[in-house]
């Protein structure tokens, strides 16, 4: 067991873990941040990113013990939902129909946060090519696509 | 009938956001996988490496010594209280079933079937005892293929003695729905034009993102199973029918359940040992699948060699259609299982005016993972072959391929017509929807760009796809099932419950997993019942809410589910409406109903539909005849399928040096009715458009010779992302074609996309490179496959054709060479 100690969601946590736990699972075993998702055991789908330092990673190619003394962002802390808040990103994907069963939502929204930070008037093209490592089933990722530039048009206005 | 309120639709049509999204896109979702109870146990499953093998021995001493393992078990240490796997659609009286045990004691019969279970306290516990259990087996042959099996030489299941489990025949001058079809094609050999083809359904994966999840909770009455299922209701009837518990001890739930395509249309080995396994121990138990496993053992889609005999006039009249299947259903067969390809039975002929027509399939098993449904079952492998056959009966006469379309197609003034596989098809307007599309897409401008292209021999050549595609869903008439001879009917149940306070609840038997019921019902409720969207409720999911219902699948939801949440609110209408009267101390034929408001006829009196609710809830005055309530259920049966159709135009640019694909437009005109809400329709059409357009390029689940999934993981199997798709041009008829068979005028639209958008793509395929020879790439098309049909066309020759390609067919056709890019048939993709 590592001891670690680290910020998730604006919250200071701390716990002994095992080392070859995995960011994924302490999130949603220990600290219960269950709107953060496995979807696959290969790191191929994306339904696991989050923020690590402002940066997104998929959490399951991050051990636990990596977080240790960084600041973690999870889908649950991206805006004050309980005071009724949305990212611009999630208002998006709402208004755009970005998403039908939502299992690669938090992921998919996640990946786009980080995307707009690092370019925030993308083509298609690039919102394509940057959400790439993001898989989904449902959406056939036209309205995906249109949620991210929709976000990305609502931020210039 | 009802006085239904007259005001204008408000709420049907417009595109209202989902009331599904808030907690989605939050993070505030309840997947099962989600769900912690105290004490709970973790199993994790041990799984047979062999194809087909007999289990000698099962060491478990070392995983029971594992930290924190609390039993581990294999199919010996349970009786019938483990249950079996059920078919619940028998094709025909004589098929060949295999017993199908949730863990079998004696013998595995594909790679990946559980042989032992793991409960410890934690997951990551259970998955280390798991791999200290010590299985020996003695191995099997394995049949591994269809052609392979239809060999009978390697058997699947020694004791059935054969591997061919049913023969389903459905031929038109047999039951008099059209003439003889051998007389139809022998007519063309000497005067017409006849087409034989064999194409190949490769292997698919439903590949949800949600990996199957199912959680146990024996304490208190009842059992409790929740599970990432699209058939609750289902499950809890099989469970009940199975392992012994009666079925008011039993309650499933659904909770959000995150993508299914037929992939959870499912009863599975997995969810019966969880069940065993909480009884057998008093504790609740959680097992979540990785997504090896998922890929590995939940069912796959396809997979069928379809022997297709085209006959037409010289012009290009169809004149007969002969179809037969050959059919994996893996090592056993699943709940639905050999139904799947059979609902394909009454597809072929499509759109056409075939008087003659011969279907066939014959289902084999084989040592590879069972296969069932997968979005559009059946209707995907029917749509592939029409419109792949249409293609090349254009080509053959030399017109362009809607223009043979346009000869053999139903015209709307013929509607309704009554099909050669004996289906009333009740509206539709294939021109319409063709002009429609036609314009949008840019038809001429993109035949004049391939056709200079082509003529300035251009390394990059243009491919115009083109599938004018119709299916049967809203699964299903329960007597035409009946008829079929499938397990259990296909009504859908709904009730509405008027609260005190004036909110409406629905409860409906219908379960969503991402198509955005609880928004589309509120939008019919509110408009059908007066009150406000936000007041409208929608539960479903959970049997001891939804008591009643038969889930969702086969598109049937809106079409079958919404018809019989109208009949409730109609129902309700009529009781409001008599207690009305009572108060306002007015006659029923006075009472105007609008907008959520019984008004009196000339006079400014009147009553809210809330008021009312009130007042059956205090009880305090209502009419001697009445019981103090306003609540209603209804059940409906269809009394037909109904019919969405569409045109959908696909370009394609193929790189004719490397082989590479490429989408450049993709158009359709879809057809569904009256739509409830467009932007969630848009969500489903494009969603579908990428599952079978990755069918066309893309996707393949392939065993290898000895029963191993190579595709076994999302490196290998290849799920589309956004970097391989487009944006879509998704368009609908001016005047849609309104459904006649239920009062909302709808059609489903939930497997449309994927039904259409395969032959589309292929058929652009083969039209970029066809004047190079090519009539034919196998699926997926990759570039590789592509490259060798340009390099073999180059060559001067076709691609060899395998000796058992096409059995039946005449010797020395004319179109009977093959020019398919097939690496080799026989092995790839079985
Ligand atoms: S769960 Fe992390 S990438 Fe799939
Ligand atoms: S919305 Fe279902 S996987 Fe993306």
């Amino acid at each position: 067991m590592t001891k670690i100690e680290l910020t998730v969601d604006g919250a200071a946590v701390s716990d002994d873990v095992e080392p070859r736990m995995l960011l994924v699972q302490y999130l949603r075993e220990k600290l219960g941040k269950t709107g953060t998702v496995i979807g696959c055991d290969t790191s191929n789908c994306g339904a696991c990113t989050v923020h690590l330092d402002g940066t997104s990673v998929k959490s399951c190619n991050v051990l636990a013990v990596q977080a240790n003394g960084r600041t973690v962002t999870t889908i649950e802390g991206l805006a004050d939902t309980a005071e009724g808040d949305l990212h611009p990103v999630q208002a998006s994907f709402r208004e755009c129909h970005g998403l039908q069963c939502g299992f690669c939502t938090p992921g998919m929204i996640m990946q786009a946060v980080d995307l707009l930070g690092e370019n925030p008037d993308p083509t298609e093209e690039e919102v394509r090519l940057g959400m790439e490592g993001n898989l989904c089933r449902c959406t056939g990722y036209h309205n995906i696509v249109k949620s991210v530039l929709h976000a990305a048009e609502g931020a210039k206005a | 009938m009802t006085a239904t309120q007259d005001r204008p639709a408000a709420e049907i049509g417009k595109d209202r956001r989902r009331k599904e999204d808030q907690r989605l896109i939050t993070g505030r979702t309840r997947w099962t996988d989600n769900i912690t109870l105290p004490g709970m146990l973790h199993l994790a499953m041990v799984r047979s490496p062999f194809a087909h093998a007999s289990i000698t021995s099962v060491d478990v001493e070392a995983a029971k010594a594992s930290p924190n393992v609390v039993a581990v078990l294999s199919g010996k240490d349970f009786g019938a209280e483990l249950g079996v796997c059920i078919n619940a659609w028998p094709i025909t009286p004589d098929q060949k079933t295999p017993n199908h045990s949730p863990m079998p004691a004696d013998r595995v019969a594909f790679a990946g079937e559980i042989v032992a279970v793991v409960v410890a306290r934690s997951a990551a516990e259970a998955r280390d005892a798991a791999e200290l259990v010590d299985v020996e087996y003695d191995e099997l042959p394995a049949v591994i293929g269809i052609k392979n099996a239809l060999k009978d030489e390697v058997l699947a299941h020694p004791d059935l003695g054969t591997n061919k489990s049913a023969l389903w025949v459905f031929d038109s001058n047999e039951v008099g729905t059209g003439s003889d079809v051998e007389a139809a094609i022998e007519t063309a050999r000497t005067d017409g034009i006849v087409i034989e083809r064999e194409y190949r359904q490769q292997r698919l994966i439903p590949a949800f993102m949600e990996p199957r999840s199912v959680v146990v909770d024996p304490t208190g009455e009842q059992i409790t199973m929740w599970s990432a299922t699209q058939i609750p209701h289902i499950l809890r009837f099989a469970l009940a029918a199975t392992t012994g518990v009666p079925e008011s001890k039993i309650r499933v739930i659904a909770p959000d359940v995150g993508g299914g395509f037929g992939g959870k249309l499912q009863t599975t080995p997995e969810e019966w040992i969880a069940w065993a396994v909480a009884r057998r121990l008093s504790k609740p138990v959680k097992y979540t699948e990785t997504r090896s496993e998922s890929l590995m053992a939940a069912h796959h889609g396809r997979d069928q060699v379809q022997t297709l005999t085209l006959a037409a006039d010289k012009d290009g009249k169809v004149t007969g259609l002969k179809v037969h299947l050959d059919a994996d259903l893996g090592a056993y067969i699943a709940v639905v299982g050999g139904g799947v390809p059979v609902l394909g039975a009454f597809m072929f002929n499509a759109i056409y005016k075939f008087p003659s027509y011969r279907f066939e399939c014959q289902t084999v098993l084989t040592n590879t993972t069972f296969t069932d449904a997968y979005r559009g079952a059946g209707r995907p492998e029917a749509t592939y072959a029409i419109e792949r056959l249409m293609d090349e009966l254009a080509a053959e006469v030399g017109v362009d391929p809607l223009e043979i379309r346009e000869r053999n197609w139903i015209t709307h003034e013929e509607f309704p017509f009554t099909t050669v596989a004996g289906l009333e098809y009740d509206t539709g307007n294939y021109e319409a929807a063709t002009a429609k599309a036609r314009e949008s897409f840019g038809y001429d401008a993109l035949r004049a760009e391939q056709k200079e292209r082509r003529d300035r021999g251009d390394r990059v050549q243009l491919g115009i796809g083109v599938s004018t595609f119709t299916e049967m869903c809203g699964l299903a008439p329960s007597r035409v099932l009946g008829s079929l001879d499938y397990g259990a009917g296909g009504w859908e149940h709904a009730s509405v419950r008027m609260l005190a306070t004036g909110k409406v609840e629905i409860v409906t038997g219908a379960s969503a997993h991402g198509q955005g019921h609880e928004t589309a019902f509120s939008q019919i409720v509110a408009d059908r019942l007066g009150v406000p969207f936000e007041d409208v409720e929608v539960l479903h999911g959970d049997t001891q809410i939804a008591h009643k219902g038969l889930d969702t699948y086969g598109s049937r939801s809106l079409v079958v589910g919404g018809e019989a949440l109208v009949r409730a609110v109609d129902k309700v209408i009529d009781k409001a409406k008599h207690l009305a009267a009572h108060l306002l101390e007015a006659s029923e034929d006075d009472l105007e109903y609008k907008g959520g408001r019984f008004t009196v006829a000339g006079t400014d009196q009147g009553v809210a539909i809330q008021e009312l609710a009130t007042a059956a809830f205090a009880a305090h005055n209502y009419p001697e005849d009445m019981e103090p309530s306003l609540d209603a259920d209804a059940t409906y049966d269809p009394v037909n399928f109904n019919y969405p159709h569409g045109t959908h135009l696909c370009a394609m640019e193929v790189d004719t040096e490397t082989g590479a694909v490429k989408m450049r437009k993709y158009t359709c005109c879809d057809d569904i009715g009256v739509i409830i809400n467009p932007l969630i329709v848009a969500g489903q059409v494009h969603g579908g458009l990428v599952q079978g357009i990755a069918q066309a390029l893309w996707e393949e689940a392939v065993h290898d010779d000895a029963g191993t999934l190579v595709s076994g993981s999302f490196v290998d199997y290849l799920l589309p992302t956004s970097a391989d798709t487009i944006s879509f041009d998704v368009v609908h008829t001016d005047e849609p074609s309104v459904c006649t068979t239920n009062t909302l005028g709808t059609k489903g639209v939930g497997e449309a996309g994927t039904i259409a958008s395969t032959p589309a793509v292929v058929n652009a395929v083969v039209d970029a490179i066809r004047h190079l020879g090519i009539n034919d790439i196998q699926m997926p098309c990759t570039p590789e496959r592509v490259w060798r049909a340009i390099q073999g066309s180059k060559a001067g020759g076709a691609t060899e054709t395998p000796p058992d390609a096409m059995p039946h067919f005449a010797e020395g056709e004319a179109n009977q060479q093959s020019h398919e890019g097939a690496l080799d048939q026989d092995g790839a993709g079985q």
